[in-house]
């Protein structure tokens, strides 16, 4: 059996929590999903459409907030008296900060950022990147059972999970834990500053990244963007370092757009990175690495040096 | 305050890599190398901690013999000295496996503070602090933007998904995953290359028992699943041929 762990936040399902849900069903084993929080019975009954075994729940007042040591007690503890053959989750910045713990208990490791399954022989084998996108790697846990995977985001469409043709059973389940289990006190979620920019709307974006290695050198993505009509954006070393403001950042941490046109020059094309622009109409890369994981998303692509190659685009504009 | 940095040894980013004749590692033979970025962050964050509360900064690593190179970069940026738990077997080891190796003599020095990077460039399993705080028995927090030091606990800002934050206290000792980003960061002098020279690094073996979590089967180079229409020559060529494509067939422009 494979347990998914679903995750909620207010009583709201995380859109990516399907996407485990159909990397679930998509092996040949039978589906349990778990919900843990406090008042979640409505995400509960929303997981029960799915074609699964059955919803098992966790409601309790002390995991109405999420904390990692909260939710690992919990957590572990369902896991322990299920003994699924695998737990699946999406691979989420919370997942990221709980699963790997919620392995450990187990003496298990998680194997992080899949994006597919195989079955080979008994075991069940995991592909997923390695150096940054560059390489894919088939990975397999060395103990046996339970083994622990998280999904990529958008690894798997979340349109394509099997829905039932009644509801699913849900199961509530008991769990103990106390106040002083949790270390962690949380204050709630807050955005910076409201953003300036929305990209969200710009018609065509050039966005840049560390291949344009210094701040000086942005006035040359500028003066492209100024040629195509289109909006500068940028990868998030670009603005960490303060060559672009925080507002034109693109990717999972920053904005998310599908403009028409997205140029992007010098980005080695991260899945963070990807995430944020991967449903733009045309994409264009310009690398001098041909094996650029930004290269498998593009529509059109340039090899070569953006410092040549850029300002050719600029003068092939004007003529 | 006594705080930990754990840093990993990665190739360097631009380097050409390839895959080894196995197929379950990269060939890195003459690979140059250099600190996982993330982890840098982490030693910048320790350092600045401890210019303002005091105390020291030790390094430690897990790695073959060549992570001394990262070791030393470290120590002469300023930390105070180093752990290197050093085996061959340890190259490409999982991130479960490097918490294992750096637990022990962790658990040892009884620490205030551990900052590792959230992921390496490598591998990017993103859970060796994560695991690394159970084998520690110590709360954590990952993806963290600032951190504030009290009286026996940390207030730390996490970052969320979408340009969300959300503060995070604990008591300490307590492990933390850094963010790429989190300040901006320095370079070693040359005093503090001179000065590394004459600082300590602990050579540790690592436990008898440790083995990999996790088995490479096949590592390959990823299919492409999209057509993608290359235009060569030189850059005006090149140049031309794309803005007509721009224009006539995508037309969005
Ligand atoms: C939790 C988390 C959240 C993140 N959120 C985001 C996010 O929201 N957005 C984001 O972008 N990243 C994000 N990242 C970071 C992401 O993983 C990558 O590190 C980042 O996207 C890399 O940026 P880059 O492509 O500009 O740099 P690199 O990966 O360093 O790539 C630079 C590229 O430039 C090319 N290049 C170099 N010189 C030239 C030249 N002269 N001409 C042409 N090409 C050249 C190189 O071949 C290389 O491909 C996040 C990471 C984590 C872990």
């Amino acid at each position: 059996m494979i347990l998914v762990i679903a995750e909620q936040r207010d009583g709201v399902l995380h859109q990516a929590s399907w996407e485990a849900v159909v990397a679930a069903q998509r092996t040949t084993q039978a589906v349990q999903v778990l919900v843990a929080g406090s008042g979640v019975m409505s995400v509960a009954e929303d997981l029960a459409t799915a074609d699964i075994d059955s919803v098992l729940m966790i409601d309790h007042p002390l995991l109405e907030a999420y904390t990692p040591d909260g939710f690992i007690e919990a957590i572990s503890q369902v896991v322990r008296s299920m003994s699924p053959d695998a737990v699946f989750l999406a691979h989420t910045y919370q997942s990221r900060e709980f699963a790997p713990r919620l392995a450990a208990r187990f003496q298990q490791t998680l194997v992080t950022d899949c994006v597919a399954t195989k079955q080979v022989g008994d075991r069940l084998v995991f592909v997923r990147p390695m150096f940054q996108g560059k390489f894919v790697a088939d990975v397999a846990p060395v103990a046996l059972s339970p083994c622990f995977a998280s999904f990529q985001i958008g690894a798997f469409r979340q349109d394509a999970v099997v829905r039932g043709s009644d509801s699913a059973a849900i199961y509530p389940q008991e769990v103990v834990i106390q106040d002083d289990m949790i270390r962690q006190e949380v204050e709630p979620p807050f955005q910076e500053a409201k953003q300036a920019v929305d990209l969200s709307q710009a018609e065509r974006i050039v966005a840049v990244g560390r291949g344009i290695k210094s701040k000086d050198h942005i006035e040359l993505v500028e003066r492209l963007a100024a040629a195509l009509g289109a909006e500068v954006a940028a990868s998030r070393p670009i603005c960490d370092s303060g060559w672009l403001p925080m507002d034109r950042q693109i990717g999972s941490s920053g904005q998310t757009v599908s403009p028409k046109l997205y140029l992007a020059l010098g980005i080695s094309g991260a899945i963070q990175h990807l995430v944020g622009m991967k449903g733009s109409r045309t994409i264009v890369a310009v690398n001098k690495d041909p094996d650029a994981p930004i290269f498998e998303v593009a529509d059109f692509g340039i090899v070569g040096d953006l410092f040549e190659v850029v300002p050719a685009i600029i003068s092939a504009l004007s003529e | 305050m006594k705080i930990a940095v754990c840093v990993k040894q990665v190739v360097t980013r631009d380097w050409p890599l390839r895959i080894n004749d196995s197929h379950t590692w990269v060939d890195d033979r003459d690979a140059s190398f250099e600190m996982n970025e993330p982890d840098a962050y982490a030693l910048e964050e320790a350092l600045r901690l401890k210019e303002q509360h005091g105390g020291e900064v030790v390094v430690c690593s897990a790695g073959p013999p060549r992570v001394n190179q990262v070791i030393r970069e470290a120590l002469a940026r300023g930390a105070d000295r180093a752990i290197h738990v050093e085996a061959e077997s340890l190259a490409s080891a999982d991130g479960a496996m490097v918490a294992e190796a750096l637990a022990a003599p962790m658990e040892e020095e009884q620490f205030d503070l551990v900052l590792t990077g959230l992921q390496s460039d490598d591998q990017g399993f993103a859970q060796t602090g994560v695991v690394l705080a159970e084998f520690l028995s110590i709360p954590h927090a990952t993806i963290i933007m600032e951190v504030q030091v009290g009286a026996g606990r940390v207030r730390v800002k996490r970052e969320l998904e979408g340009g969300w934050f959300q503060w995070v206290s604990m008591s300490t000792p307590a492990l933390l995953t850094i963010q790429s980003g989190i300040n901006q960061l320095r370079y070693a002098t040359l005093k503090g290359i001179m000065a590394a020279k004459k600082k300590e690094v602990r050579l540790v073996e690592p436990p008898a028992e440790l083995a990999r979590r996790q088995e490479i089967l096949m590592l390959s180079v990823p299919e492409r699943t999209k057509e993608i229409r290359l235009f060569d020559g030189a850059p005006a060529e090149a140049a031309g041929k794309l803005v007509q494509a721009l224009k006539d067939d995508a037309r969005v422009i």
